[in-house]
């Protein structure tokens, strides 16, 4: 089994002083994968890159690349590289000098050397670059030579640390899907660090969520989208209407929940606790998993039917965000608020502020996470 | 409207002279030094080294000066002595400033840090003079480092420590230190920790690290501390006079010799003139070897 793994932690642990940055995270990562850690900023994930990459030691457990411990390993002997945040581009060397560097330092013979990093440059799409200066490249330029300096050099793992920080938008979604081709191609595992969401759910095979040291959930980008084990993923991973609230009552696993700012709503567990009634709860429910009516009755207020939580309310602002776009309702007996997504097929292009609409949802689309410290972290892998 | 657009005709063409009035008054403090103290005393001197004493008052335009320099063979060897030894100093102060200014520049950080650079800069709030005593007091036949040894049993008798070649060294060097030290941790200072250590990911030893990454990156630092103290240390005349002795053979102890002891102002002028002419020339070879210019030096 360890053979088919790229990448193996075992309870890596590292702490600062009393500060514990990295705590107790196991990972596996199979050959040839695009393997995300998403988390805030702090959280500890740029920390267990650079354990990996050999910066840092970690303080307990164990880090195996293709079945090898790489503890005190230094950086230069590791069978891993990495993209550095702003590149770390040498800029008194030419970009063919750049690629180079790691072959040099092997002591290849100077045509191989050439072939190698003609190869890496046509992979990149940049076959000309070779004698350039790299100040004289574009941002989108010089990420790839950054990644053909690293791949020129066939690491195991290739690591990267939120490579794509520094870009612009339009130049970042499009790097985005280039980055996960490139994998795609060479077949390395990649191993990517970041802070958003977007990135993370796109590119990967695996996403782990990181949270204060700990993985809080590992798993698919669907499957942590549609499926969030903790109140925690449920809110980082994804836009979601986060309401808390109180367990009022129980019913085959529904929970009847009643909002701190009014009204009620019956949702499921998020996860394999069970519910119980006087459960401080937070409730998590997707703003396209409501669908949309528009409503001619005067009555307002919510109800919970069939399966259906159902609220009718007053629209109240409109996002307007193209194919993204939103609209905030509120119910006016009960005051509390709901963003729902318009469909975006243009039916509610015409929707104005004021109208009353009807918003309903599957119970099993609201999904309730008992809030209590320390509860999410059970759940981490 | 007309007399609106007269005014501020007027204003505008007086403004113009303004400013650059402005600016020729904050520089004039800095052109009259350059003027008074740089370039009249050497037009004055280039006029004296290039005459002949004839007689009293009688002067003749000659090159004689510097047909005696080359003539003579003392001249000529203090000259070309003086220059290997700026340069071996030099040298050492690069090789002995390089470690202390990385390690204070990127291996130890805030508190610790200022007070290392402090403990370079400290010594120098005290004159050369007072200085160059402490090292006498230390290394002469009854001075301390002497009297240690002595004590200690390792030699009989006391041990002449100061005029020699080594002492001379030791005091040059100690007296640049600082010159180096200073450009080098500025300009250790901006290269980016993430260089060093994407050289270390990509498989760089420490030496390849140091020869590709971070030298290159010094490089102005490097000149401009070695350019620094190798003027310093040829213009030098304190610490070759008292700590090389009278054997020391400095070039600038020729210049004040022919100036005070020989009162012969022709030929100190021209011994000033080979001096200032062998540095640049110097300076500029070791730009050139270095691929330096001297524009990137003062960045």
């Amino acid at each position: 089994m360890s053979n088919q793994l790229d990448l193996e932690c075992r309870q890596l642990v590292k702490s600062f002083g009393k500060f514990t940055a990295v705590d107790n995270v196991s990972l596996e990562i199979p050959k040839g994968s695009f393997f995300s850690i998403l988390g805030p900023s702090g959280c500890g994930k740029t920390t267990l890159l650079r354990m990996l990459a050999g910066f840092i030691e970690p303080s307990a457990g164990d880090i195996v690349i293709k079945g090898q411990s790489m503890l005190g390993v230094p950086p230069n002997k590791r069978p891993v590289n990495m993209v550095f945040q702003h590149l770390a581009l040498f800029p008194m060397m030419n970009v063919a000098e750049n690629i180079a560097y790691g072959l040099k330092r092997r002591k290849l013979p100077q045509a191989e050397i050439d072939k190698k990093v003609a190869d890496v440059l046509e992979r990149v799409s940049l076959p000309d670059a070779g004698p350039k200066d790299v100040t004289q490249l574009s941002g989108g330029q010089r990420q790839r030579i950054a990644i053909a300096r690293s791949l020129v050099l066939e690491p195991a793992v290739l690591l990267l640390d939120e490579p794509l920080g520094a870009l612009d938008l339009k130049l970042r979604e499009h790097m985005k899907v280039e980055l996960k081709q490139l994998q795609h191609e060479v077949g390395t595992t990649f191993v990517y660090i970041t802070h958003d969401q977007s990135e993370a759910l796109v590119m990967s095979d695996n996403v782990a969520v990181m949270n204060e040291g700990r993985f809080e959930q590992v798993g698919s980008p669907q499957d942590l989208y549609y499926n969030p084990q903790t109140a925690f993923v449920a809110g980082f991973v994804g836009d979601s209407n986060r309401w808390s609230g109180r367990v009022d009552s129980l019913d085959n696993g529904k929970a009847l929940v009643s909002l701190d700012d009014g009204g009620a709503i019956a949702g499921i567990s998020g996860n394999d606790r069970v519910l119980n009634v006087g459960d401080r709860v937070e409730l998590f429910v997707r703003p396209e998993a409501i669908t949309i009516e528009r409503d001619s009755s005067a009555q307002t207020g919510t109800h919970i039917e069939d399966g259906q939580n159902t609220l009718s309310g007053i629209v109240e602002n409109l996002l307007f965000d193209g194919a993204n776009s939103r609209a905030q309702v509120r119910d006016q007996q009960t005051g509390h608020q709901v963003t729902v997504s318009l469909p975006q097929t243009g039916a509610f292009s015409d929707l104005k502020s004021g109208e009353q609409i009807r918003l309903s949802w599957g119970v099993d689309k609201a999904r309730a996470y008992v809030s209590q410290a320390g509860v999410g972290k059970e759940q981490a892998a | 409207m007309s007399t609106l657009q007269m005014t501020s005709g007027t204003e505008k063409s007086t403004t113009i002279p303004m400013i650059k009035l402005g600016t020729f008054l904050l520089m004039l403090p800095l052109l009259l030094w350059l003027f008074l103290l740089i370039i009249l005393p050497h037009l004055d001197l280039l006029t004296v080294s290039l005459r002949e004493k004839l007689g009293y008052r009688e002067y003749a335009f000659s090159l004689q000066n510097y047909i005696e320099f080359f003539t003579e063979p003392l001249y000529w060897n203090t000259f070309v002595r003086t220059a290997v030894m700026s340069i071996v100093a030099t040298a050492i102060t690069l090789i002995v400033g390089f470690p202390v200014s990385y390690y204070i520049a990127k291996v130890i950080k805030g508190k610790k840090r200022n007070l290392l650079f402090m403990m370079c800069l400290i010594p120098f709030w005290v004159s050369e003079l007072v200085r160059t005593f402490g090292w006498m007091i230390l290394l002469r036949e009854s001075g301390v480092i002497s009297n240690f040894l002595q004590w200690t049993g390792l030699v009989d008798g006391p041990v002449e420590l100061l005029y020699t070649d080594a002492t001379l060294m030791v005091g040059l060097v100690y007296t640049s230190m600082l010159f180096m030290v200073v450009p080098l941790v500025s300009v250790l200072d901006t290269l980016d920790d993430s260089l060093i250590e994407a050289g270390y990911d990509l498989g760089g030893s420490t030496y390849s690290i140091l020869r590709e990454i971070v030298i290159p990156h010094a490089m102005p630092g490097i000149a401009s501390g070695c350019i620094v103290v190798f003027m310093l240390t040829l213009g030098n005349y304190l610490t070759p006079t008292l700590l090389g002795g009278k054997d020391s053979l400095w070039f600038t102890e020729q210049i004040y010799n022919q100036f005070i002891t020989r009162f012969n102002w022709e030929s100190g002028s021209a011994f000033g003139f080979l001096l200032l002419f062998l540095s640049s020339v110097i300076v500029f070879v070791g730009l050139k070897l270095s691929r330096q210019t001297l524009a990137d030096t003062v960045k």
